[in-house]
């Protein structure tokens, strides 16, 4: 980047030269960038109340579309539809439900399963901000609270550590997911994105308990996020059979292993065709 | 019992002692294709020869794979990261000798002779003369040991033998302590946790404060203590002391009245051994507060004290008493009130939690 101090100055003597015009429009949409970088931030931060309205104006419509007739108009809940109120969820939990497509859900009976999200970054932004002005809960993260880059060896350790302790019982060693009673699953996590680990974590979506930073604070979840994503980009030898342990190995050996072994046993002890 | 040979093979059908069932006779033979038309017998030598021809060929591919394929060459095959030398050296060393097995049997099956002979066996018993001739050495043998005449001997020699058990008694015996009460309340009984011991986060041991507690908040945790030992002394003290602490909302769970101060605000803590065969449980579900063994399925209700509402276990989940310290930590008010995880034969169940308990 250049400062302005070292961009070439118009002089007497250049002012007619080729490439005076070219250059002083540089500079000046320079100069305008400049302006706008360093009084950009203290606009959006003294007119952010302003903002903030209109997102929150947006995301109320949004709401009252999409949400509304299982949340309440006013988020407050409904209990025979089964839907909670989402006054002190956060907008945290807003970003997670709708970008991973469990929100708006098929089936309200049923568990919301990930599917194809159809709404756009900006229409999140709005369903989440307005949800989280209506009270307390976790925020959006920010890209410092969850982005696991340049964790050391032990950091990675400590979060496999914290993996096997705290997510393992039901999203497996390597996060493959498993079963849960009542037909419920916990979903596998092996791609999921690290920001969603860091919502689902903070919000407890569906049956999942909530994991708060009184107890694993942000660095503890970019050690389970380094860790998840380290164990899944391990090559792992030989055919991992979705990696959910012995009931597929199991099933292999049972049916392939010793339903082989019975083909032999027959093939050897038939008689054949006789004459 | 008769060691008459003849007698032990009767005629065909008679039913004796010695054979209680009819002899069946030998299935009248049918030839097979391959004994009847030479061209078919044919075919199944060059097939048999031709799976041996095979084996020289593989073997040579197993010679230069072994020697040609680098070590660390990758295959993927179906989406599975296989080493390329290991997988092709299985394959041919492993194709070969199915090779073998496989032309063993064919020839066996389509070539050799496949009339039935039937080969006579002999009794099993000794013949008579044989075992007069045993026993009259075993007889020699007595006698001129003196062991009638000289009978301290004998009693002598078993005694002394009979006394070798007590070494081997006492030792195994002495490997464990006896189970005595005294020693069942030191030990099984009791684990570290005790007034004032702090609740922290298992694995990284931070302390943790109430009001930083969610509800639907899962936490695994430890005593603090733990952290003092090592070695076996560690293993065995986390094996007993390690907890799950929950937060749900008061009003949407039972907590029954010699409870309420076991309690804060909802936070609840329970043993995290299943009081089945002693698995570590975490699988909770936030909503329906049901505690899930992954072992056998035995199903714990954390918002009604633990009991249990499927499975095997028998006895509810042990709750920890806790409270909060001068900073608002969570801390132990006492040890369990009664042992954790599985049942033994001592255990006294009458404390434990049921359905029902005020």
């Amino acid at each position: 980047m250049t400062s302005p101090a070292s961009a070439p100055r118009p002089r007497q003597s250049l002012r007619r030269h080729r490439a005076a015009r070219p250059v002083l429009l540089a500079l000046s949409l320079f100069l305008v960038g400049a302006v706008y970088a360093a009084v950009a931030p203290a606009t959006t931060s003294s007119a952010d109340g302003a903002a903030d309205a209109q997102l929150i104006a947006q995301g109320k419509d949004l709401f009252a579309v999409n949400c509304a007739s299982c949340h309440g108009l006013n988020a407050e809940g409904l209990a025979q539809q089964g839907a909670p109120a989402l006054t002190n969820v956060g907008a945290a939990a807003v970003d997670f439900q709708v970008r991973t497509g469990r929100m708006p859900m098929g089936n309200p009976y049923a568990q919301a399963v990930g599917k194809q999200n159809t709404f756009t970054d900006d229409e999140i932004n709005a369903l989440a901000t307005y949800v989280g002005s209506l009270g307390s809960g976790p925020k959006v993260p920010g890209e410092d609270q969850y982005n696991p880059d340049g964790l050391s060896a032990e950091d990675v350790a400590r979060g496999g550590d914290l993996f096997r302790t705290n997510c393992s019982a039901c999203h497996n060693f390597k996060g493959a997911g498993g079963a849960l009673p009542n037909g419920f699953v916990a979903p596998s996590i092996e791609k999921t994105d690290p920001a969603q680990i860091w919502e689902a974590m903070r919000t407890g979506p569906g049956q999942m308990p909530v994991f708060a930073a009184g107890a694993i604070p942000d660095e503890d979840v970019k050690a389970v996020i380094a860790y998840v994503q380290q164990v899944n980009a391990t090559p792992s030898a030989g055919l991992t059979l979705g990696g959910i342990g012995p009931v597929a190995e199991g099933f292999w050996a049972w049916v392939v292993g010793i339903g082989s072994l019975v083909l032999a046993a027959v093939w050897i002890a038939t008689r054949g065709a006789r004459a | 019992m008769s060691t008459d040979i003849e007698k032990a093979h009767p005629e065909h059908g008679e039913l004796t002692p010695d054979s209680p069932v009819p002899d069946p006779g030998v299935e009248e033979h049918v030839p097979r294709f391959t004994d009847v038309d030479q061209a078919a017998a044919d075919r199944a030598y060059r097939q048999i020869v031709g799976m041996l021809a095979l084996v020289p060929v593989l073997v040579i591919g197993f010679l230069v794979v072994y020697f040609a394929v680098p070590r660390d060459a990758e295959l993927m095959v179906f989406g599975a990261n296989l080493k390329m030398q290991n997988t092709l050296l299985g394959l041919t060393a492993g194709l070969a000798a199915l090779l073998i097995g496989v032309s063993a049997i064919q020839w066996a099956r389509v070539l050799m002779s496949d009339e039935e002979i039937v080969g006579e066996r002999h009794g099993a018993a000794s013949p008579p003369e044989a075992r007069e001739r045993v026993l009259a050495d075993l007889e020699t043998g007595i006698e001129g040991s003196s062991i009638r005449r000289r009978r301290l001997i004998g009693s002598g020699m078993a005694g002394a033998l009979g006394l070798m058990v007590l070494p081997a008694v006492v030792s195994l015996a002495d490997l464990g302590p006896w189970p005595t009460p005294a020693v069942r309340a030191e030990t099984i009984e009791k684990t570290i946790w005790a007034e004032g011991v702090h609740l922290v986060n298992d694995v990284t041991y931070r302390r943790l404060k109430a009001d930083e507690i969610e509800v639907g908040q899962l936490v695994n945790a430890e005593p603090e203590t733990l952290q003092d030992l090592e070695g076996t002394a560690y293993q065995q003290a986390k094996a007993k002391a390690a907890i799950i602490i929950v937060r749900m909302d008061p009003n949407s769970i039972r907590i029954p009245e010699s409870r309420q101060d076991w309690q804060v605000n909802g936070i609840l803590c329970y043993s995290k051994i299943c009081t089945h065969v002693g698995c570590p449980i975490s699988l909770w579900e936030q909503q329906t507060h049901h505690l899930l063994c992954p072992c056998h399925q035995s199903t714990f209700d954390l918002g009604n004290s633990g009991v249990v509402v499927f499975g095997p276990a028998a006895r509810s989940l042990p709750q920890l008493p806790i409270t909060t310290d001068a900073d608002g930590y969570l801390v132990a008010r006492s040890d369990f009130t009664v042992p954790v995880g599985p049942s033994f034969f001592e255990r006294d169940s009458s404390k434990d939690f049921v359905e029902g308990d005020r």
